[in-house]
């Protein structure tokens, strides 16, 4: 589509009718792919051609005008070229204005970061439109630290307003800031506990990132706010967003003082060098002068072989450990380290005498907090707990899950517990290979020895390796019986681990309520049973377990935190794969019944992708139950 | 094929509590009987009889608060001890007597040994860590006039001075002052202009004791971490770093160097007395005897060269007397 300029006075609406029917009806692609690029070029130095242009999009009528304005902002090659290309359509209408400011912002959310550049660009680069960017930036703001919407929305939209959000900040001029820092200051903070209070990682982390650039903008000189998180693609490429590359067409050089105050800010205040007035210079020995050599050679020396490093020795006896680690006597830490360091071997050597103190041995280590620095010292208290756990399974998961529940514990505790029983079930379960430790195709669940918040995704990791593997898991039951093979010792003890800690969770304590404020606990204890059902498999009380589950996971399906969704959802998957296949059709039909329809609404209306993809795999796991019952001959 | 190492000669025992500082007093001639001053955590200072090896008079005068410096004042008849009560107190020990006779306060909270120069007959000069942070106090006894105070320079950032030592190159010379201090640092300070003239980082840690060869102008720190470090003073007054040596374990709480410059001992924090010899630092032995870190070494003054000892004494209460190399 070509126009050929004269002087000629033409009315371009019927163009924009065109452009406006053709773009309705989701023909944008064909059409702007060529109208764009041309109109960039002709546009580029030509005034008029620029007109022309705006008249062109502002002659699309209304009900057309979305179409068109949706697939130039996403066409465009930049927001320099938007700008000439819209000129300030959505100062002029309405409903440019809404699709811009709105809808695409705040009510779409699948855009690129491309176009949100663009779309954010092309606003601040105009007086008039201006204000509209602020505008946006109060809504986005808005949202931002609504905890409602923090619950609610999905992590996706979540991450699309903050992108936007901080493309909006890298665009605020300096009078701007300064006019409009305490609502950023209020918003900020409220944002802020919103996220932190989030059950998802990924989530607090977006908080605490978009949380920083704003402290960034508002206190250029002075402390900024600084999190701990670990740097992934996810939030570099966030942080890169607050600062703009200029274009090279005129643009207030705000971005380039950006850059430099971030640079000023940066800049570690030189410490004072010690300036001694005469450093350090070595002087090589030279060969002392001949007369000194001799007289130092009538001293000869000793022996000095057994001049080693001194080494602490570690007690050798349980009881000995016990009186380091518990023994109010502080001054030898050294032996309290080395103390620390050998327990887990000690244990593991001398069961016998570890079962005689057991339960006071897990008293002490779940209440060992770290006297001096060593390195891995939770590594290695989480080991010894293992290792007593797994010597002496029953007393001490009896002591341990009534500790769970017990007043007086920090959260940190209770799921440190958690993590014990889950890590001490899993070796339990696992069977000792003597020998060849080949297992065929079978993937050992791999939970991680740190805890930390990310065991979660090594558990759910865990349920969906298995779903992928069902169908050889039962190739996999077979060849087990041909290794070497020994008794289950998770059979004896998987109840004593699992009932306890589904007991009490709807008594809520002083300290401690799970159904209330401690969501993340509760979200990790859910994950813990889904973990202790499967690794439950081929034991005996594996269908008392899943009916106890069932009824658990039934009573809190509609939680609010989509942590503790996901981890209900690894219920079922864990209790579908672990209870065989007759005990579930025959002891548990209308609640699985109940429980599919549960399933179906999930998959459609979960906000979070997760759980709805967790649902669909549950769904398909019974419809695979369903047509194996189906296939067995009656 | 070298021997193994010596035993020690005798070893003392009854001082009941960790022995923080040693020092003999043998040199007198006969009858005299050669003994050994030792101060403990409890506050008492022991006066060992090397005769009999069992304590002769126990003196306690710092209030049962830990004595970490004794040192004799020409001859076992007078004596300065220095405790954690914040106190220096001088002894009058003649004829049998045991007062205190004169004694200053210090108000310093630290651990930093004071440092005694003789400079005329009854007059000595004595350098101490004073109540301010970084402050060396060099008093004038027995009058206990200040001569003057030793103030680094602001933004020096030395940290406490933790070992001190006053010498002059000969008599009538001016005196010196060496000092190590917390950040690692040696500084050389002249007394009498007030100033220092020359500075050395020799560590990393803190600096816990040096020692001083006034003849060959070197010197030797030890500190808390696994070196050495040997310096040497040039003529024109400047501290410069001779050589280091690594140690099999960290942590040095004394050096001292015998007096007739042949050999030093090290007290290590892993329970060694380390000997090595002066000339270049050579290692001559490790006595391994001690239990627990070994707080002090001194070597006597016995006129006789072979009767010539070497005590350490140690956390674990006791302190071994050896005799090393005495034959030279």
């Amino acid at each position: 589509v070509c126009f050929i300029p004269g002087g000629l006075d033409c009315s371009i609406s019927f163009v924009s009718h065109v452009l406006g029917k053709v773009c309705v009806h989701g023909r944008q692609k064909e059409i702007l792919g060529v109208l764009v690029p041309c109109l960039t070029d002709v546009t580029k130095s030509d005034c008029i051609w620029q007109r022309i242009c705006w008249r062109l999009v502002e002659c699309v009528p209304d009900r057309w005008m979305e179409a068109v304005v949706l697939g130039f902002v996403q066409r465009a090659p930049g927001a320099d070229v938007l700008s000439r290309l819209l000129g300030n359509l959505v100062v002029k209408n309405k409903k440019a204005q809404f699709v811009v400011t709105q809808k695409m912002l705040l009510l779409q959310y699948g855009h690129t970061t491309a176009v949100l550049q663009n779309l954010l660009g092309y606003l601040s680069l105009e007086s008039l439109r201006h204000t509209l960017l602020l505008r946006v930036l109060q809504e986005l703001l808005e949202t931002w630290s609504s905890s409602s919407a923090v619950k609610h929305s999905p992590v996706e939209q979540q991450l699309y307003i903050s992108k936007a959000i901080l493309i909006c900040l890298s665009h605020l001029k300096e009078p701007e800031i300064e006019s409009y820092r305490q609502e950023l200051l209020t918003s900020m903070m409220e944002g802020v506990k919103c996220h932190l209070d989030s059950s998802l990682p990924q989530l607090r982390r977006l908080g605490m990132v978009v949380a920083e650039s704003i402290s960034l903008k508002i206190n250029t000189e002075g402390p900024v706010l600084k999190f701990e998180y670990e740097e992934d693609n996810e939030t570099r490429e966030l942080k890169s967003l607050l600062v703009q590359t200029p274009p090279f067409c005129v643009v207030p050089s705000l971005p380039d003082d950006d850059r430099s105050e971030e640079a000023g800010a940066a800049l570690p205040l030189v410490p004072e060098s010690n300036e001694k007035p005469h450093t350090a210079a070595a002087v090589t020995p030279d060969e002392e002068s001949d007369a000194e050599l001799d007289s130092d050679d009538d001293l000869v020396p000793y022996d000095m072989s057994e001049d080693k490093e001194l080494k602490i020795k570690a007690p050798v006896y349980i009881r000995d450990c016990i009186e380091v680690l518990a023994g109010s006597r502080s001054e030898d830490v050294d032996k309290w380290e080395a103390t620390v360091k050998a327990l887990e071997s000690l244990v593991r050597k001398n069961p016998a005498a570890t079962r005689e103190v057991s339960v006071e041995l897990a008293k002490i280590l779940l209440h060992l907090e770290e006297k001096t620095c060593i390195e891995g010292f939770v590594e290695l208290r989480q080991r010894a707990q293992v290792a007593v756990l797994t010597t002496d399974p029953i007393p001490v998961a009896k002591y341990l899950t009534s500790q769970f529940y017990s007043l007086n514990y920090s959260l940190r505790q209770r799921m440190d517990i958690l993590d014990v029983l889950v890590l001490a079930a899993q070796e339990l379960s696992c069977p000792k290979f003597r020998g060849k430790t080949k297992h065929s195709g079978a993937q050992k669940p791999c939970i991680q020895l740190l805890p930390g918040s990310d065991s979660s995704k090594d558990w759910r990791r865990v349920v969906d390796e298995r779903i992928k593997s069902k169908t050889r898991r039962f190739d996999m039951g077979q060849s087990r019986v041909e290794l070497a093979s020994c008794p289950n010792e998770f059979n004896s003890v998987a109840g004593h681990f699992f009932f306890p800690l589904i007991q009490h969770f709807d008594r809520p304590l002083t300290t401690f309520d799970l159904l209330g404020e401690d969501h993340l606990v509760l979200g990790r204890l859910v994950h813990t049973l889904a973990v202790l059902m499967y690794l439950a498999v081929n034991t005996v009380a594996v269908t008392a377990m899943g009916k106890a589950l069932l009824e658990f996971v039934w009573a809190l399906r509609f939680h609010t935190d989509s942590y503790v969704r996901q981890g209900l959802l690894s219920c079922i998957s864990s209790l579908l794969l672990s209870v065989p296949t007759e005990r579930i059709l025959a002891d548990m039909t209308e609640e699985l019944l109940e429980t599919q329809s549960w399933l179906g609404d999930v998959m459609e209306k979960d906000p979070d992708g997760d759980c709805r993809r967790l649902a669909l795999q549950n769904l398909l796991l019974m419809e695979n139950l369903k047509k194996k019952l189906e296939a067995v001959p009656s | 094929m070298a021997l193994p190492p010596p035993d020690p000669q005798f070893v003392l025992r009854g001082t009941s509590a960790a022995v923080h500082t040693l020092h003999f007093s043998c040199g007198g001639p006969e009858p005299d009987i050669p003994l050994l001053f030792s101060g403990s955590e409890n506050g008492f200072i022991h006066v060992w009889n090397l005769k009999t090896h069992r304590v002769d008079t126990a003196l306690d005068g710092h209030g049962r608060k830990s004595v970490y410096c004794v040192q004799t004042m020409g001859g076992k008849d007078r004596l300065l001890s220095q405790g954690r009560d914040q106190r220096i107190c001088l002894w009058d020990l003649a004829e049998g007597r045991t007062s205190v006779t004169d004694s200053v306060f210090t108000e310093h909270v630290g651990f930093c040994r004071c440092s005694l120069l003789k400079v005329a007959q009854g007059r000595w000069l004595m350098a101490m860590a004073a109540r301010s942070l970084e402050e060396v106090q060099i008093l004038e006894l027995p009058s206990k006039t200040s001569v003057c105070t030793l103030k680094p320079e602001v933004g020096a950032k030395l940290g406490m001075p933790m070992c001190l030592k006053l010498w002059q190159l000969n008599c009538g010379s001016q005196p010196v002052l060496l000092a190590g201090y917390e950040d690692g640092s040696v500084v050389l300070w002249n007394v009498s202009m007030g100033k220092a003239l020359s500075q050395l980082i020799c560590h990393q840690e803190p600096v816990m004791s040096l020692d001083f060869d006034s003849e060959k102008a070197k010197g030797i720190s030890g500190s808390s971490e696994k070196v050495l470090s040997i310096w040497s003073l040039n003529e024109q007054q400047n501290l410069q770093v001779y050589k280091t040596h690594e140690l099999v374990n960290a942590g040095i709480s004394d050096i001292t160097i015998r007096p007739d410059k042949k050999i030093l001992a090290t007290a290590g924090w892993d329970h060694r007395i380390r000997i090595f010899g002066w000339k270049k630092l050579k290692p001559l032995a490790v006595l391994d005897y001690h239990t627990a870190t070994v707080h002090c070494v001194s070597f006597s003054d016995h006129s006789n060269p072979r009767e010539r000892l070497l005590a350490a004494g140690s956390k674990d209460q006791r302190i071994s007397v050896w005799s090393i190399y005495a034959q030279t």
